[in-house]
């Protein structure tokens, strides 16, 4: 089907503009976690390049190019969108922003939020003025994670929380946190959580980085020690918290899913792989064989992403199948890195050696498969759900 | 703009096909040609084609509905589901292809004939143990206006019994494709007692005259012609094998639910419902490489070679996983002849080394992927 008049004219627009407002710069993909701009108060940019494609992105809706004008996104429909990151690709342009804001909290919002949060909490997403973090995990709730302890006590104008999360992504850095609370200790676990948005500025909210196993310390402990969060500050309907988490989940499962493309940011991985080998090939024939169906994987997980979202357009919905994205995308961004490391050989094994952090990477993805909900959660969620086995 | 979502007259086709196969090709229909020793039902063909299905990717005006390769891969894999044995892939996808590419008047009369249900047609490629068009030794020496033919084809799928045969033999300059009647003087051919009990012939060509005529497409340039009906072919067979694989997972999952031991149905137990789910998550990645495939030939086909291969790739390792698993999940039962699953496991097999194995698609990917 040939393109229509408004898309063609829509993507010659977007291209000119793209010609005139992405610098430079900023066209190289984003190469490393490094350039990613993850916007904030605390964020410090890179250069005044990153700072300026932000500011021209958010400008024009461009950072959340599907949300609602009013809402701080361009409004654009989907066949637009393919266009945009079509468009975005070809110039290697670099993601203006990536946060947690835009791939779950935004679109939360958008489904359960009152016309006034999305005014208030959706545009600074969108500008990158605001960072969000996540507040599910707790020591005593992983794959179980309605069994969330962190209490809220209804103080009339208030609730006073108090608790613990971990694993919280980025706390340290972030403006702002959405939490599940128990508001109701007497109903059965899934019935008694609420969906609160918390300042991190309030008193009583402390945080306390983890190291990990890659040296670095993406994750944290978040304690709330007596926190008082205004009743206005809560998502969907009190105890039923847990439809506006699972929703959620479903976008941070798609999200993750997405890492199948790696920071390499869609290049193929046999091609990384041979210019690793130094311009001869990929020769080792193991390598070239699990590269090659490593290959085969990404493209058709690809597609099945796209797949997914056109069904979504036209009223499919996603839902369940969110656990199958997140399952397959993330056991094959595993193997990616696996291979990456292999085809490094000893020069991988340094810490910032002549690879840069490909170690630190690779043992960043064994989280994958573990946070957003394990591989298995996820098969039991198809099993249950999509397949309707019992038990 | 492109949509890897199927349209409302897919739809339609695949339930209407859905209907047809079910009462007129179960797996049944399959077991029973096989215990009388046969591998073609000719009614079950001329019944397909009254529906317009030989001629799904011929031109209206030749005859056909002309609902292009996507439609054509929606067709496949209802087949695919119950196991379907026709010379649908042969004759109304690769011949049907390979003759569209000329479009002379022969042509016509030729697609004509196929959308009418009249010719079927079969593709003498392969001469070794695996797919590889391009290692063709089979030759035809030119001989004053015409040619003489003369080498052996293996694994000529609906060749024992198919009116036509396509051809690729080696001329003075490459490799030339050939539309010849297979019962031409000189051609011997021989049925092979295939695992999954349909059509397939090992053939010999002894000095076998061919005119100009003859030749589809250029001499010395067979792949211009060839190579979009491969292609096509690629891509309803991964269809077909998408199919394969959901109708031995329906089973499978269908079993999981009925079947007891230690007092539960068997699906209940984790280490049952992870493999379950795993091979689900399997099917829903391959078909998107499916359909996908199937909207790139329709879109763009001179370009359509990544999307084709991936498909093919896709499908293979999901149907022959979909096989295992499935008679791993069956247990005994599964390897009785009086199941249908094994019937499942060998279609599988076959389908996976017909027009290119695994190895073969994933290469193709690594080339265009810069590898």
């Amino acid at each position: 089907m040939p393109e229509s008049t408004d898309l063609q004219e829509f993507r010659a627009d977007l291209r000119a503009w793209l010609e005139q407002n992405c610098p430079p710069e900023m066209r190289d993909g984003a190469a490393s976690e490094d350039d990613i701009c993850w916007g904030g108060k605390q964020f410090r940019f890179q250069s005044d390049a990153q700072k300026d494609w932000l500011e021209r992105c958010a400008a024009k809706g461009y950072t959340v190019p599907t949300w609602p004008r009013d809402y701080g996104g361009a409004g654009l429909t989907r066949d637009q969108e393919k266009i945009f990151h079509a468009e975005m690709g070809r110039i290697n342009a670099r993601p203006p922003l990536q946060s947690f804001g835009i791939w779950m909290l935004g679109p939360a919002l958008l489904h359960f939020g009152t016309h006034e949060q999305k005014l208030q909490y959706l545009p600074p997403i969108a500008r990158g003025d605001i960072r969000w973090c996540q507040g599910y995990s707790e020591p005593g709730a992983g794959s179980d994670l309605a069994s969330v302890q962190t209490r809220g006590e209804d103080r009339g104008d208030h609730w006073l929380v108090n608790g613990q999360k971990v694993w919280t992504s980025y706390a340290d850095k972030a403006d702002w946190i959405f939490a599940l609370v128990r508001t109701d200790r007497e109903a059965p676990k899934h019935k008694g959580i609420s969906f609160l948005l918390i300042d991190m500025q309030s008193d009583g909210v402390s945080t306390r980085p983890i190291k990990l196993i890659s040296g670095a310390s993406p994750f944290c402990e978040t304690f709330f020690d007596d926190v008082k969060v205004p009743k206005s500050q809560i998502v969907g309907e009190e105890n039923r918290g847990w439809d506006v988490a699972k929703y959620l989940l479903t976008h941070e499962r798609e999200m993750i899913s997405g890492g199948g493309q790696g920071l390499q940011g869609g290049r193929p991985l046999g091609a990384v792989l041979a210019e690793d080998a130094g311009g001869h090939g990929l020769t080792d024939a193991t390598l070239r064989a699990a590269a090659m169906r490593c290959e085969v994987d990404a493209l058709a997980i690809g597609l099945t992403l796209e797949r997914y979202k056109d069904k979504a357009e036209a009223g499919g919905g996603v839902g369940d199948a969110s656990a199958m994205l997140k399952y397959m995308g993330t056991e094959l961004n595993k193997q990616r890195h696996e291979l990456l490391m292999s085809a490094g050989g000893s020069d991988a094994l340094e810490w910032d050696g002549p690879l840069g952090n490909r170690a630190g990477d690779w043992l960043r993805t064994k989280a994958n498969s573990i946070e957003g909900g394990t591989s298995e959660v996820m098969l039991s969620i198809v099993s249950r759900r999509v397949l309707g086995l019992p038990g | 703009m492109t949509k890897l979502i199927h349209t409302e007259e897919e739809t339609m086709l695949a339930d209407s096909a859905r209907g047809f196969l079910d009462g007129a090709a179960p797996v049944s229909h399959l077991r029973g040609l096989r215990d009388a020793g046969k591998t073609h039902d000719a009614r079950l063909w001329r019944d397909m084609a009254q529906m317009g299905w030989a001629g799904i990717l011929i031109p209206e005006d030749a005859g056909g509905s002309d609902m292009g390769h996507a439609a054509a891969g929606v067709l496949a894999a209802e087949m695919g589901k119950t196991l379907v044995t026709s010379p649908f892939l042969s004759t109304a996808v690769i011949a049907a292809t390979a003759l569209k590419q000329v479009g002379d008047a022969r042509g016509i009369a030729a697609l004509k004939s196929i959308a009418a249900g009249e010719a079927t047609y079969a593709l003498a490629v392969d001469e070794g143990r695996k797919f590889a068009p391009d290692a063709t030794e089979m030759e035809a020496k030119a001989d004053g206006n015409g040619f003489r033919l003369s080498g052996a084809k293996t694994f000529v799928v609906d060749g024992a019994l198919a009116d036509r045969l396509l051809v690729l033999a080696r001329t003075g300059g490459g490799l030339t494709l050939f539309d010849i009647p297979a019962d031409r003087e000189g051609i011997t051919r021989d049925a092979q007692h295939m695992i999954d009990s349909r059509d397939s012939a090992r053939i010999r060509f002894d000095d076998v005259a061919a005119t100009g005529d003859d030749v589809l497409g250029a001499v010395d340039d067979a792949m211009t012609v060839l190579r979009p009906a491969l292609e096509a072919g690629q891509a309803a067979l991964a269809a077909e094998m998408s199919g394969l694989a959901a109708g031995a997972f329906g089973m499978t999952v269908a079993y999981l639910k009925e079947r007891k031991q230690f007092g539960v149905p068997i699906g209940s137990f984790q280490a049952l419902q992870h493999r379950a789910a795993h091979l689900w998550c399997e099917t829903e990645v391959t078909a998107s490489a499916i359909l996908h495939a199937g909207r790139a030939l329709d879109e763009d086909a001179a370009n359509a070679t990544l999307a084709v291969s991936l498909a093919k790739a896709r499908a293979t390792a999901t149907a022959q996983l979909a096989v295992m698993e499935g008679v791993q999940m069956h247990g005994g039962i599964g390897m009785t002849d009086a199941y249908d699953m094994g019937f499942y496991m060998k279609r599988a097999r076959v389908a996976a080394e017909w027009l290119g194995d695994y190895g073969h698609h994933a290469e193709v990917v690594a080339g265009l992927r810069g590898f």
